[in-house]
């Protein structure tokens, strides 16, 4: 079996994985991190969104040996400590979330988002959702925490 | 998904041998086309060649008359690349409009280019502009390249390496997405460039990208959107699914040129 070395939310990392296996699949059931969720597992919904290198993608849809090498973050690694993340805190804030299901998709996204953007217009922030569905919210909150959350990052994860 | 061989070779030649030793390999870059197929078992490819660790392949360049895209070049990166939305802003709209955000951090052009989904949006601006499709070891013009639905004039251990596209008097793009997917439910590219007055068409039909002669003839008279309002397309060939019938697909055709040439 292919030995992989990356970085995940700041460590270093060696896991044991076949070329089949999914970078979610890594994440979730060779290293414990089961933040990132799988919904439906077709690259649609973006609940298993995570940041590769700094850009936000759908880790169903990435082989865990593309990551080879690669920074991983996943939603574990946004907190220091026991603080929040302004991204997290913004969605508490304003309760962008109801059942939490696609929460950390929608969060790692937001980082995206916010990195390119610090002060995105409420229509820039649905455009960029596009590939995070909620069905809980109606999206109102989420689009709110997100515009609070990049103000906050002031450009800057 | 089966297990399947993987190899991360860095350079395009070694990619070029190792897909030539391999029992039906094929190619992946960020794999938005292929991996979703692999996982439905549609596709079960016995060796995988990355170019994720190819260097070189990921450069934007302004060559004059045409702006040549590296083949590993994200559509995030094609969208948001000063050369392409000064010089040609229908390519950069359309790289826009592809999936949603994480599809367009991760797929590449030539992978879409490659992989010629009927309902992929590259292959009409290739056709539309008359785009040339470099590979390691040819030029193909677009209008050589994509023969078929999901089949192309690539051989099995060919790797494309750039795009180049002529920079047009002007262009438009215009599509109407599935809502779900973003793929194409019917994507029209209209042109008006050193490859002469060009409408292609992506999405509609079951044999893939396609010209629309009768609305080219119309635009070379009159680059107006009028010219092709009263052009209709045949539902004859037409794609048909949950999102549009043919006849529906076949009416989407004219409105999206006549959106097209608005935009140009």
């Amino acid at each position: 079996m292919p030995t992989l070395e990356l970085t995940v939310n700041g460590t270093q990392r060696t896991v044991e994985v076949r070329n089949r296996t999914l970078l979610v699949e890594m994440l979730r059931e060779h290293l414990g991190l089961t933040g990132t969720h799988v919904g439906c597992d077709t690259s649609q919904c973006g609940a298993c969104v995570v940041l590769v290198d700094g850009v936000s993608v759908k880790s169903c849809t990435m082989l865990a040996v593309q990551a080879e090498g690669a920074a991983v973050t996943t939603i574990e690694g946004l907190a220091n400590g026991a603080g929040l993340h302004p991204m997290q805190e913004a969605f508490r804030e304003h309760h962008g979330l109801q059942c939490g299901f696609c929460t950390p998709g929608m969060v790692m996204s937001a980082v995206d988002l916010a990195n390119r953007n610090p002060d995105p217009s409420e229509h820039e922030v649905r455009e960029w959702l596009e590939g995070n569905l909620c069905r809980c919210t109606g999206y109102h909150n989420i689009v709110k925490a997100v515009q609070a959350g990049a103000r906050a990052m002031g450009g800057a994860s | 998904m089966e297990d399947f061989q993987y190899h991360a070779p860095g350079s395009v030649d070694a990619a070029v041998s190792l897909l030539r030793d391999a029992e039906d390999g094929k190619v992946v870059a960020g794999g938005m086309s292929l991996l979703p197929l692999m996982k439905l078992g549609l596709a079960a490819p016995g060796g995988l060649v990355s170019l994720g660790k190819v260097s070189g392949l990921d450069g934007i360049a302004d060559r004059g008359s045409e702006i040549e895209v590296g083949a590993l070049c994200t559509h995030a990166q094609v969208a948001a690349a000063e050369i392409v939305r000064e010089r040609i802003p229908a390519l950069a709209a359309m790289a826009e409009g592809i999936g949603d955000a994480q599809v367009r951090n991760r797929g590449t052009i030539g992978g879409s280019v490659a992989h010629n989904d009927p309902a992929a949006d590259y292959p009409a601006a290739c056709l539309a502009l008359g785009a040339t499709i470099a590979t390691d070891r040819r030029e193909i013009a677009a209008d050589d390249f994509f023969l078929g639905m999901f089949f192309t004039a690539l051989e099995e251990d060919e790797v494309i390496t750039a795009v180049r596209f002529p920079v047009p008097t002007r262009a438009g793009w215009a599509k109407f997405p599935n809502p779900a997917s973003k793929y194409a439910v019917a994507g029209v590219m209209a042109a008006d460039g050193p490859a002469g007055v060009r409408v292609a068409v992506t999405g509609a039909s079951g044999d893939g990208v396609f010209r629309v002669a009768e609305m080219e003839a119309a635009l070379a008279s009159s680059f107006e959107p009028a010219s092709v309002a009263g052009v209709s397309v045949s539902a004859e060939a037409m794609l048909s699914d949950d999102a549009a019938g043919p006849e529906y697909r076949a009416h989407l055709v004219t409105v999206m040129a006549k959106r097209a040439v608005e935009e140009a």
